[in-house]
């Protein structure tokens, strides 16, 4: 165990578990057929159903069924052909229905698992307990009058995937690995975009700490955090919180809280005494969901080619290591990227311009893969330009700085500023002799033996010929000359 | 079966319903009735037989991913008690 807390009484570990809500990638709602587009015009994307008028009926949306499923074998889980809708009663001003439609003892997925890695190169399994559909609530703002809220319910019933991890984690680090995980995954299955900030990913931090090998002891949840780098920060500030408080012989209260950035802390939102019941019980407007396995096949058929596997075969086909393999599919588009400028060359050139020269481009640009001034392709003739000899390796840069700047074709660049490499012994030959006869003394001294002015006279023969002459052949005939 | 006040005080809690102490025994009463009535369906013998989860034969019906419903703010917001703008307003509620 890397990570423990070292307490008066000695070490302790934590014991970390996930609750992720993922919004759902669909055009409409999960039981109504209002827009879910972000950022609309408040209370314009609700239906009478959203805003909980009596008499309405919830009609579940195909699609959402479709991409929990799509999750589901995304997370190597078990998918459940039968499940079913409860009402998990509470009441708030931002939930119209008075209950949330849900999914309590028969969830659409059940087990699965994830792998992660962390830093160290290590991987470790992460078990997933369930998946389940729910409706999101709506949107209070309590900054624009001083004693009302404003209640927004575009987001009312828009689908939500609630991804339940086992309390599998052991580390902040992890905790972290994993939703970069899960996220990643999110994203290239297309079920959900993964984006913190909007708030289409958020997470709820189970924390607990013990002593090792001891069962477990009473948690706290962490409600609503919304970053990966908050959700470290949260669990740490939380186990030595509670290490404190045992060590202290006091005992740790089962409650939720919540993570307070700017403090550094977690605070009492809700004490077990408050907790919510929410007294759930099957919908009775809906009927159980049951689907085909016919289709869950069809849809697994169907499914992209993941994080996982892309990795794998990337170091397969492309001879890539192991590392620059898990940069590359981190995100779909960068994968998609190297592979065009791959596929048919040299993978570990490609892999070295891709991750070195073009990412410190973007860097140095503002910007993305997406709006990348070099087009994969572009890129891809640079290296068959370098793989025919028509350039070296130096020259390379400097045609690709070109392309950065013009977004012109490299041969374009190569023929404008006549960068194509000389191999033309006699052109070398010539600027061997001039090199020589303009350092006598150090060709003297390089024949009495020091040998490493080699390379100064590499350096001077590549500078005469501006960089372009064909460095083996300079090697070479630079090589007989001096020896002669 | 028998209900006490602290039971149907909390279940009045979790309704937001306020009662007052006198209308509690009151409340509790008829509670206590109706759960007695519908408990003589515990007397039945349904060893063996699935529990039922509705009447008809048919599972959920799906419908498509189409936008087909929304877009209509003000016959929504013209049923709420309190609206300001394009919004419901709602007494302040900061957790």
């Amino acid at each position: 165990m890397s990570y423990v807390i070292e307490g008066k009484t000695g070490s302790w570990e934590i014991v970390v578990g996930l609750e992720v809500h993922a919004q759902v990638v669909s055009k409409s709602k999960l039981f109504s057929g209002a827009s879910t587009t972000f950022g609309a015009e408040p209370n314009s994307q609700v239906s009478l159903v959203d805003a909980a008028f009596p008499g309405m009926l919830p009609v579940i949306n195909r699609e959402c069924v479709a991409q929990a499923v799509r999750t589901g074998l995304g997370l190597n889980a078990r998918i459940n052909l039968e499940s079913r809708f409860d009402r998990k009663n509470y009441f708030y001003a931002d939930l119209p229905q008075g209950y949330q439609i849900s999914q309590f003892a028969h969830p659409i997925v059940g087990e699965g698992t994830i792998e992660i890695e962390l830093s160290s190169g290590e991987t470790r399994k992460i078990g997933i307990t369930r998946l389940h559909m729910e409706q999101d609530a709506g949107k209070l703002i309590h900054d624009q009058d001083p004693t009302k809220s404003m209640v927004d319910l575009n987001r009312a019933g828009v689908a939500l995937m609630e991804i339940v991890s086992e309390p599998d984690i052991r580390e902040p680090e992890e905790a972290g690995a994993y939703l970069r995980k899960l996220r990643q995954i999110l994203r290239y299955l297309g079920t959900c975009d993964g984006n913190m900030e909007e708030g289409s990913m958020r997470a709820d931090v189970n924390v607990s700490v013990r002593k090792a090998g001891e069962p477990f002891r009473t948690r706290c949840e962490i409600k609503n955090v919304n970053s990966i780098r908050f959700v470290m920060q949260a669990i740490e500030v939380e186990a030595a919180r509670q290490v404190e408080i045992w060590e202290n012989g006091g005992e740790v209260d089962q409650e939720t809280r919540l993570f307070d950035a700017a403090r550094g802390e977690t605070r009492t939102m809700r004490s077990k005494e408050d907790a919510h019941d929410y007294r759930y019980f099957p919908d009775p407007d809906l009927l159980p969901l049951v689907i085909e396995q016919d289709w869950v096949d069809a849809l697994k058929a169907a499914l992209p080619e993941l994080p996982d596997a892309k990795r794998a075969r990337f170091q397969s086909d492309y001879g890539i290591p192991f590392y620059d393999a898990g940069v590359l599919v981190a995100e779909q588009s960068v994968a998609d990227f190297y592979e065009t400028v791959a596929k048919g060359r040299d993978g570990k050139l490609a892999v070295s311009w891709v991750t070195g020269d073009l990412f410190a481009a973007l860097n140095r640009t503002g910007k993305t893969i997406e709006t990348s001034p070099v087009s994969a392709e572009a890129l891809g003739q640079m290296l068959d330009l370098i793989a025919d000899g028509t350039i070296n390796g130096k020259i390379a840069k400097e045609v690709f700085e070109d392309m950065v700047e013009t977004g012109e074709s490299p041969d374009a660049i190569v023929e404008k500023k006549g960068l194509r490499q000389v191999t033309d012994t006699g052109v070398i030959d010539a600027a061997i002799d001039a090199v020589m006869a303009k350092n006598a003394d150090k060709v003297a001294e390089y024949r009495s033996g020091k040998d490493k002015l080699f390379g100064f006279f590499v350096g001077q023969v590549m500078k005469e010929t501006k960089g372009k002459a064909n460095p083996a052949l300079v090697n070479d005939a630079l090589k007989s000359k001096l020896d002669a | 079966m028998s209900l006490d006040l602290a039971t149907t005080r909390r279940i009045a809690k979790l309704a937001r319903i306020g009662l007052e102490d006198a209308e509690l025994e009151t409340v509790r009463q008829k509670l206590d009735g109706i759960l007695g009535w519908v408990d003589q369906l515990s007397e039945v013998d349904v060893e063996g037989v699935p529990p039922m989860v509705g009447t008809e034969t048919e599972a959920l019906r799906q419908r498509d991913d189409a936008v087909t419903d929304g877009n209509c703010r003000d016959a929504i917001l013209s049923c709420a008690p309190e609206k300001s703008g394009p919004f419901y307003t709602v007494p302040k509620v900061v957790e």
